[in-house]
């Protein structure tokens, strides 16, 4: 019994160090712990997108929240769509970028991740952390993530590459679909985006 | 007397095509979709593109890129990129970045003589940071901040701003003007630049092809999205939150 009350303890703690996590630390550690299993995997370095999948799953998703990702996609038709359609259409953005974005480390070829100089006010819940990509024989790639301050600790709402936000990227394309056949189209479009890139066993299986 | 022709006739296509530009510019966008009213005559040369890519420049690049050593790849990109130091420091000059301008003097003198001719880009190694400026981005400055969308097979993605940016930054590249005397050298330089670019892109094709719902509305976002953060110098004024 005591055992017990001393795990609970040391895992609320925990929580608690975790949720304090100042966001640059955060995102260091996180890189750092990614880059460091796809060093080691030869299957994802492969292009194996299912374990590629499986890894960001793990590590990366816990930080990102995908609601505000996908309103800020949607831009002012956040608003319009009911809390039913809102769920919907961020579980299926979530899935579309986990999978689109996770095949990026199947190309991972010895690239190091710099970390810039970090800056951030005591008071401040939304911040941007800047990184730069090296890779051998090529341009050095702009890697910033703006993250926000919320209870569960600092998570991701934006992910910017090469000055390219890989969310705001949507917002004609979603609207253009809004136009054409309202929310309700937007997330069967998606839905279905995601059902033809599963139902590619040459994708899936990496080859 | 034929040179004094050749320039003039030259420099009279040069003002043909920016009175053109300027003509093609009409009124500058203001509203969220307006920024691409010739989208029917893009999405068309978008589709020439693909099929030429598909069918010709992707296999040269995924040849190259197969055939061709990592570090004779970095030679290749690192003598492209001291020659795109020439354009850096005047287009530095020209938005009064002088210290910028300075510093990408000093890596082109040292990467064209201790860099052997640019091959490679010791002035990085040095510390001294890379100012990428193009003529597209001194006019953006200069105050031609919102230019409507166009897209050139081959060329690729621009707006009509950077199109008519192009042009001078082509005019003022030592590869296609110093060289001119020998049109061999110089074309297959050009050739050569054209192939490592698009090598340089072929990581992204999947990610494009994957995550794009249209992948002429994502090339064409993407690509008006780097230019304002290039414009920016790599931090542009943070857009409106819709949730604030």
């Amino acid at each position: 019994m005591k055992k017990l009350i001393v795990l609970v303890f040391a895992a609320l703690f925990a929580t608690l160090v975790l949720a304090q996590e100042a966001p640059d630390v955060l995102v260091k550690r996180v890189t750092e712990e990614v880059l460091d299993i796809v060093r080691q995997d030869k299957n994802i370095q492969n292009g194996d997108s299912r374990k590629a999948i499986e890894l960001v799953d793990a590590k990366v998703i816990p930080h990102f929240n995908f609601a505000h990702m996908t309103a800020l996609a949607l831009g002012k038709e956040w608003r319009k769509a009911s809390p039913q359609q809102q769920q919907q259409l961020t579980a299926e953005f979530k899935t579309l970028l986990v999978r689109t974005y996770s095949n990026a480390l199947t190309s991972y070829k010895n690239q190091r991740v710099i970390f810039k100089p970090f800056r951030m006010n005591p008071g401040d819940s939304d911040v941007q952390v800047r990184t730069e990509v090296d890779q051998p024989g090529n341009k050095p790639v702009q890697l910033d993530y703006s993250l926000e301050k919320l209870d569960a600790g600092w998570k991701v709402y934006d992910v910017n590459v090469a000055g390219i936000s890989l969310v705001t990227n949507y917002r004609e394309q979603f609207g253009q679909e809004i136009r054409n056949g309202g929310i309700d189209g937007l997330i069967k479009t998606v839905a279905a985006k995601n059902k033809s890139l599963e139902g590619n066993p040459a994708k899936a299986a990496g080859k | 007397m034929t040179d004094i022709l050749t320039r003039w006739k030259r420099r009279a296509g040069l003002s043909c095509l920016v009175a053109g530009m300027i003509t093609l510019a009409g009124p500058a966008a203001a509203g969220e979709t307006t920024y691409d009213p010739l989208e029917g005559f893009n999405r068309a040369m978008f589709a020439v593109n693909e099929g030429l890519d598909t069918v010709a420049i992707k296999p040269i690049a995924q040849a190259y890129d197969f055939v061709v050593p990592l570090p004779a790849k970095a030679g290749v990109g690192d003598f492209f990129g001291n020659i795109a130091d020439v354009r850096n420091v005047l287009n530095n000059a020209l938005q009064g970045k002088l210290a910028e301008a300075g510093s990408d003097l000093g890596r082109l003198l040292i990467n064209s003589t201790v860099g052997i001719f640019g091959l490679f880009d010791v002035a990085s190694e040095l510390g001294l940071e890379k100012h990428d400026e193009d003529f597209g981005q001194t006019l953006a400055v200069w105050g031609w901040d919102s230019s409507n969308f166009l897209f050139w097979p081959l060329i690729g993605p621009r707006t009509v701003r950077d199109t008519g940016g192009w042009i001078v930054d082509v005019y003022t590249d030592p590869t296609w003007y110093t060289l001119n005397k020998s049109v061999a050298t110089r074309n297959s330089l050009v050739a050569l630049l054209y192939v490592d670019v698009r090598a340089s892109l072929l990581p992204s094709d999947k990610v494009v092809e994957e995550a794009a719902l249209d992948k002429y509305a994502y090339v064409r976002d993407a690509y008006l999205q780097r230019r304002r953060n290039q414009i920016f110098d790599g931090s542009p004024p943070r857009l409106q939150d819709v949730l604030d």
